[in-house]
């Protein structure tokens, strides 16, 4: 992929490190306010694609950015399956919340008991997996051929 | 009895899903073991889950989550559910068994894993959920899956029968969804359970019937009955032959079969007494599609092409079973449910190993293959004797009692029809055997050498099950299919097994 003009990549690189703080605020908020792992993994994402529209890209550094985000967004698949497994294993019942029972409290971060994790779990998975989606329909061209 | 086992016919493929690709980034190979150990457990999980039935409990209910049925989603498993979980986990191993060397001339083997196991965790997941939207995402999950894996050659015809099918799937799809939110605006609730003791004080209103007709257009385009079956001849033959067998033998029957009787039967608490329309409908798109798919067959010179036709036919005696909607009717569908699972499983492998040793699929260019494959022309003959329904293999008990079940509702035609029709179906699988594996005066024997050992051996265990279904019938029936039968027929009943606890 080719960059875009510096007035674009200027711009880009103001938002990108936004974007990427507010999903992750969404994403640690989700217990608390609206949204959760997935809406905030798609402005997780974002950021990453804005930053490799705005920059472009060449061959190489595509392939690892695809094997890398499939192997994080496996990795939260994991850590989520593992999270509902806690439950199960510790309590009685697959995704019971082990920690504790109840929802969040309001403005206290460190609250819900599992949800916390599992938003997190979800939101590098969304992510992960979103970014890779993008580099597949964008660069399929060379990323299929393995 | 305890129900805990439940939640594991989805938590060790899902997680399996997500570790494949993982451990396949270290030892491209671990894709091949994890996969076969997975679908080693869940067919053990199964047998486990069917046994632990025999001591005499009804259903046992999994509160995922530890919530209240009418608020969280509980998961049941009653023989009707241990029937279709056994069916699925079981070709599910053979067909990952056989995907061992199949697997050797495509690219992306732990992909091919993943996705498989991403289907086994839809079916199910299907199979044992009791909830409705539970039900529409498990269904997602593996229809999902199967486009791809349908495309999973990436040539021209593959990458266009599974956009086909996963257009004419997602109208399906879109169909059970938009029936799922009715009935939701209807009930307040999703809980199969809750909306069942709802629905009975639910007059049959023009929107009872317009849900009924939502979910049955919906399930219809997923067992691809005629006139709902255009992307099956397509989709099924596309597919790498060990997910064909998994697409023809299981998928059709859980995710159209399956959910929609237990939709119809269970939920909505429909039978031959008090809505014999639906289930005269549900014969006519039987016989149409025992008529159409049947004779359609005939005329296939594809190999695969001819086996997914005879799937369409094959439905419809599932259909016009559960049509006749007596006893032996149903237990006629539930035991083709069984038979055509192993058998056209069986089938569509000899497929595989005949393309994977000459290369192709086309009857014409094939011939006298028999003494070069005796194994897999021998399970050819043998599973397609069992389809065709010679005794004493499983397929001869299916439609026997099939027949059975009309004769005692007096649907004489309907008998006639059924009988006729299998010697349909053994003419169109002896087409096959003819042109594919005894020798022919106008050609030479087609060079090939017999399948690889693992492959040979999936073969031979679905061919070993399918005559032990056959041989075994009566306790099987006596302790599952005839269970499994009566859960349907108890209609609104099933709501106080889960409720009752």
């Amino acid at each position: 992929m080719r960059g875009m003009s510096p007035v674009v990549q200027v711009i880009a690189r103001l938002l990108a490190g936004l974007l990427f703080l507010f999903g992750t605020y969404i994403v640690m908020h989700g217990h608390l306010t609206p949204g959760g792992g997935f809406a905030g993994g798609v402005l997780v994402a974002a950021a990453f694609i804005l930053m490799s529209l705005a920059f472009g890209s060449v061959e190489h550094t595509e392939r690892n950015s695809y094997t890398l985000s499939s192997v994080v967004e496996s990795l939260g698949g994991v850590l989520f399956v593992c999270l509902a497994l806690a439950g199960y294993v510790a309590v009685a019942y697959f995704f019971q919340n082990a920690a504790t029972y109840g929802t969040g409290t309001p403005l206290k971060l460190i609250s819900g008991g599992m949800i916390l994790p599992a938003n997190i779990a979800i939101g590098i998975k969304v992510g992960a997996g979103l970014f890779a989606v993008f580099l597949a329909l964008g660069a399929s061209r060379f990323v299929m051929k393995d | 009895m305890d129900a805990r086992f439940v939640p594991l016919f989805v938590i060790i493929p899902l997680a399996s899903a997500f570790l494949i690709p993982l451990f396949a980034k270290l030892w491209q190979r671990s894709a091949d073991l994890i996969a076969n150990a997975v679908g080693a457990v869940l067919a053990g999980l199964s047998v486990y889950g069917a046994l632990s039935l025999f001591t005499g409990s009804q259903v046992l209910v999994y509160r995922l989550g530890g919530w209240h049925p009418s608020l969280g989603i509980t998961l049941a498993y009653d023989h009707l559910t241990a029937l279709v979980v056994l069916a699925v986990n079981i070709v599910g191993l053979c067909a990952l068994l056989f995907a061992v060397r199949y697997l050797d001339h495509y690219t992306g083997r732990w992909k091919f894993y993943a996705l498989f196991m991403l289907i086994l965790v839809g079916l199910n997941g299907v199979s044992v959920t009791g909830d409705m939207f539970n039900l529409f995402v498990f269904t997602e999950i593996a229809a999902v899956s199967s486009y791809a894996l349908v495309a999973f050659g990436t040539d021209f015809d593959e990458l266009e029968a599974g956009f086909k099918y996963m257009v004419i799937g997602e109208i399906g799809g879109a169909a059970i969804l938009l029936a799922i939110a009715l009935l939701y605006a209807k009930a307040s609730t999703l809980n199969m359970a809750v909306v069942s003791q709802v629905m009975a004080g639910f007059g049959r209103t023009p929107l009872f019937w317009l849900i009924v007709a939502m979910f049955l257009v919906g399930f219809a385009i997923k067992m691809a009955m005629v006139p709902f079956h255009a992307w099956l001849p397509d989709a099924h033959p596309s597919a790498p032959a060990p997910v064909s067998a998994l697409l023809s033998g299981v998928f059709i029957k859980v995710l159209g079969v399956y959910a929609m009787s237990r939709v119809m039967f269970n939920v909505f608490g429909l039978s031959r007494a008090n809505a014999a329309g639906f289930f005269n409908l549900l014969i006519g798109f039987g016989v149409l599609s025992i008529v159409a798919g049947g004779l359609l067959a005939y005329a296939q010179k594809d190999y695969k092409r001819l086996l997914a036709y005879s799937s369409i036919s094959q439905i419809g005696y599932i259909l016009i079973g559960l049509g006749i909607g007596n006893y032996w009717g149903i237990v006629g569908a539930l035991f083709h449910i069984l038979a055509h699972a192993l058998g056209k499983g069986l089938l569509f492998l000899t497929a595989g190993s005949v393309e994977h040793a000459t290369g192709t699929r086309d009857l014409d260019r094939l011939s006298g293959l028999e003494k070069r494959m005796p194994a897999t022309a021998w399970s050819y003959l043998l599973g397609s004797l069992s389809l065709a329904g010679v005794p004493p293999f499983a397929g001869f008990f299916s439609k026997f009692f099939i027949i059975v079940g009309a004769l005692s509702a007096d649907m004489y035609w309907l008998a006639i029809l059924a009988a006729l029709f299998s010697t349909v179906t053994l003419g169109y699988l002896v087409k096959v055997a003819n042109r594919a594996f005894f020798a022919r005066r106008d050609r030479e024997p087609t060079a090939a050498r017999e399948a690889p050992a693992v492959m040979v051996v999936a073969m031979l265990g679905l061919l070993v099950l399918t005559i032990v279904l056959g041989v075994g019938f009566k306790p099987v029936v006596d302790r599952l299919v005839g269970p499994a039968a009566n859960v349907l027929l108890q209609g609104l009943g099933y709501a106080q097994g889960i409720l009752g606890m």
